[in-house]
């Protein structure tokens, strides 16, 4: 019946294992929730600290493919949002009191009127030297959080304790409530991605990474349309700064270096660009792998201190390996898979 | 989780005055092991501090030759944290709940330290000696879990007033200082100790930011300012780029240099020892290196114990002479706990050290706290280089933090 509607996907046809594609994402989709609201209760509480922490730099990478690999613009400066999200938070939790639930919105929009305006000015600015200019803002925002004029409300370098909220719900301890709050707060901003890159807003974007000077021919606003892919970017990595800063329970200049900017970008192409999936897949690499590491190194060398600094080159040859096996990213890996085992019905 | 509820009854029994209970031991002690946890940043922009971290994993490696602590060995886990605060936060849940260490010691850095400080006290965990200067550590009231080691920076900078109120009372005072809470914390106590004269006798006062590539405006700024004393509280790098820029302009001020840059290897070399020659600074222990220790004891064990046990290490590194002393701090307060080794115990025998000798610190100083007093060292003697090696003159000096 489908194959008749001339709006249907052709790939939607297939079958995998003898199941039609869209029963396959459903059955993905309902085992994945399923997995991550019933994980928490299987697992330590350490556990779920990681998991909690995969969600928020899932949350990050996210913003950063929408900007990235739906419209084609690099970014160095993603730890900026990110800092500005999570200082936003510390500031209106310590300095004045709001409870936590009230200040992930206001980090978000922050972030998203910071993403916008700094879009402006960079729209001159193409490929490379956006990368740089976005690199300046990465470097200079640690600066700026440690500045004495700020000290009042950044806390200067001594940073703002931020206080974990306790759990609302008995049967569940803080850091499964906090599990939670994050993940229904991740599935809000995975669900408007979707939507947004599959509306007319996420055409546009696509359009004008593939090829501008079409896309403006097509009477697309190409300027505004990247400074609000800029602002949105901001909004998502800002709300996970935001979430950064309560799973964290402090922030300090320290924590937000350039080298935060550089861990995004890895999960965002070892995730694999334009893929919403492949986000979750980035935060779980950039959570996991350097303990992969950490844990490989110890397994042949014990508890040796001298060893500590081959963790690193692990964790680099891991990550030569990654794009050398899957240059798509995961997410790609994932297609590539499914493409080779997808076939069509009655074939 | 059973051991945690039989030391809250345990304690709670003591609380209603039910006698002399034993808490049960923390987790990660058994009759042969103590698990010891460790956050250190063996990479990233403070990777120099590293080797701290692998001279007390040497240093219990030799303690656990010689039968360790009272039987039991020392297990010592320490994770690299790369100096980046949520890192720490992570590796630290990491080696409480996955790990069970019984408790932490030595975890370095300030940021990454506060990224804990509350954790660890709400967890009721000994977070013991971290390794940092700030002053905050010594809150007992508050943070009755957390305990510092070395002298804070602000009873150095307090040192410094001291030595400018008593040897150069009608000075014109230059100060620079790094922009952040280590540098401000020096101001902080010089200005506690001059009170208003601070104010009368600074005639200038400049700060660089860590990232900066050169200090040399501010050192000819401050040189123009026409000042006679010259406080400067800079990491190496810094201090010897002001160094050589004050010979190169001729600026020949009393020298006040702070400790954390005191170093004839990382910075009166590469500034020039002639450059260098009459730079004031403080000490709490003894470099290795100085000649005056050649005979010395304390110095002899210490070069066999880096010969034995961590020959990678660089000898002229005097990290590597803290690491071997605040691993006998840390071994002095097991030794005093015995065998009762709940977290309450070793929490409160930690807080609990009377003039507690320990090698490598100078002659006369000695390790003390109190439930009250959570500043283990308080005493610094100062030194001045004489182009060759510093030679220390006056008396110890006790500045007790409030």
């Amino acid at each position: 019946m489908a194959s008749h509607d001339p709006r249907a996907n052709p790939a939607d046809s297939y079958l995998l294992f003898g199941i039609a594609m869209p029963k396959v994402r459903m059955i993905t989709l309902v085992v994945g929730i399923a997995l991550a609201i019933t994980l928490p209760f299987m697992v330590s509480n350490f556990a779920v600290f990681q998991m909690t922490q995969v969600l928020v730099y899932a949350i990050a990478v996210l913003g950063l493919n929408l900007l990235t690999g739906y419209n084609g613009q690099f970014s160095l400066g993603h730890s900026a949002f990110y800092a500005l999200g999570a200082y936003t938070t510390a500031i209106m939790i310590d300095r004045y009191e709001i409870e936590y639930y009230w200040t992930i919105l206001p980090a978000g929009i922050v972030c998203f009127i910071g993403g916008f305006l700094f879009g402006l000015p960079a729209l001159r600015l193409e490929g490379l030297y956006l990368a740089l200019a976005t690199f300046a803002l990465a470097v200079a925002t640690p600066q700026l959080l440690r500045y004495e004029h700020f000290e009042e409300f950044t806390g200067g370098v001594q940073g703002i304790d931020v206080f974990k909220p306790d759990s609302p719900i008995s049967g569940l301890n803080a850091d499964q409530y906090l599990y939670f709050f994050v993940l229904v707060v991740g599935a809000l901003l995975i669900l408007g991605a979707w939507n947004l890159v599959r509306g007319r807003t996420g055409r546009a974007m696509i359009a004008i990474r593939d090829n501008p000077i079409a896309a403006s021919t097509m009477g697309i606003n190409t300027s505004l349309y990247k400074s609000i892919t800029f602002g949105v970017s901001g909004f998502y990595t800002g709300i996970a700064g935001a979430l950064g800063a309560i799973v964290a329970e402090f922030v300090a200049p320290d924590s937000f270096t350039f080298f935060l900017s550089v861990w995004f970008l890895v999960g965002m192409v070892v995730g694999g660009l334009a893929s919403i999936p492949a986000a979750i897949a980035g935060g779980i690499f950039i959570l996991y792998m350097p303990n992969v590491s950490e844990e490989v190194i110890s397994l042949f060398f014990g508890n040796d201190p001298s060893a500590k600094a081959l963790i690193w080159v692990a964790f680099g040859l891991f990550l030569i390996f990654t794009v050398y096996v899957v240059p798509n990213g995961l997410a790609g890996l994932i297609r590539q898979g499914i493409a080779k085992l997808a076939r069509r019905p009655g074939a | 989780m059973k051991l945690r509820l039989m030391s809250t009854v345990a304690v709670a029994a003591m609380a209603l005055g039910a006698g002399p209970a034993l808490a049960a031991n923390a987790p990660g002690v058994t009759d042969t092991e103590i698990k010891i946890g460790n956050t250190n940043p063996y990479s990233g922009p403070a990777s120099s501090y590293g080797t701290i971290g692998k001279s007390i994993s040497a240093c219990w490696d030799s303690i656990n030759a010689g039968g360790g602590v009272n039987g039991r060995k020392i297990k010592w886990i320490s994770y690299d944290d790369g100096y980046s605060p949520p890192k720490t936060k992570e590796q630290i849940r990491k080696l409480i709940e996955r790990d069970e260490v019984a408790f932490t010691f030595q975890t370095l850095g300030t940021p990454t330290n506060s990224a804990v400080h509350k954790y660890m006290n709400k967890k009721k965990v000994p977070h013991l000696f971290v390794a940092t200067g700030a002053t905050k550590w010594g809150q007992p009231s508050k943070f009755p879990w957390t305990i510092g080691w070395q002298p804070n920076y602000q009873t150095v900078g307090a040192i410094f007033g001291n030595y400018i109120l008593q040897n150069h009372p009608n000075a014109k005072v230059a100060i620079i200082n790094q922009n952040d809470d280590y540098g401000k914390d020096y101001v902080i106590g010089m200005k506690q100790e001059m009170g208003d004269k601070f104010d009368k006798l600074v005639v200038k006062q400049e700060t660089y930011e860590v990232t900066d590539p050169t200090i040399d405006s501010q050192i000819v700024g401050l040189a123009n300012s026409g000042a006679d004393v010259f406080v400067n509280i800079s990491i190496p790098k810094f201090a010897a780029q002001a160094i050589k820029k004050m010979a190169a302009i001729g600026w020949k001020p009393v020298h006040l240099l702070n400790d954390v840059a005191a170093s004839i290897k990382s910075t009166y070399t590469p500034a020039g020892l002639e450059n260098s020659k009459g730079i004031i600074s403080v000490d709490f222990y003894k470099d290795p290196n100085d000649p005056e220790w050649k005979d010395d004891a304390e110095t002899k064990a210490w070069h066999a114990f880096m010969d034995k046990y961590y020959p990678d290490g660089d000898k002229a590194n005097k990290f590597n002479a803290y690491g071997w002393a605040v691993c006998h701090t840390m071994k002095a307060v097991l030794e005093q706990a015995g065998d009762n080794l709940s977290r309450e115990n070793i929490m409160k025998e930690a807080a609990n050290l009377k003039q507690v000798h320990v090698p490598m610190l100078l002659p006369g100083m000695a390790v003390d706290t109190s439930p009250t007093d959570f500043y283990p060292l308080e005493q610094m003697q100062m030194m001045r280089f004489d182009g060759s090696r510093n030679v220390r003159f006056g008396p110890l000096i006790s500045a007790e933090t409030e």
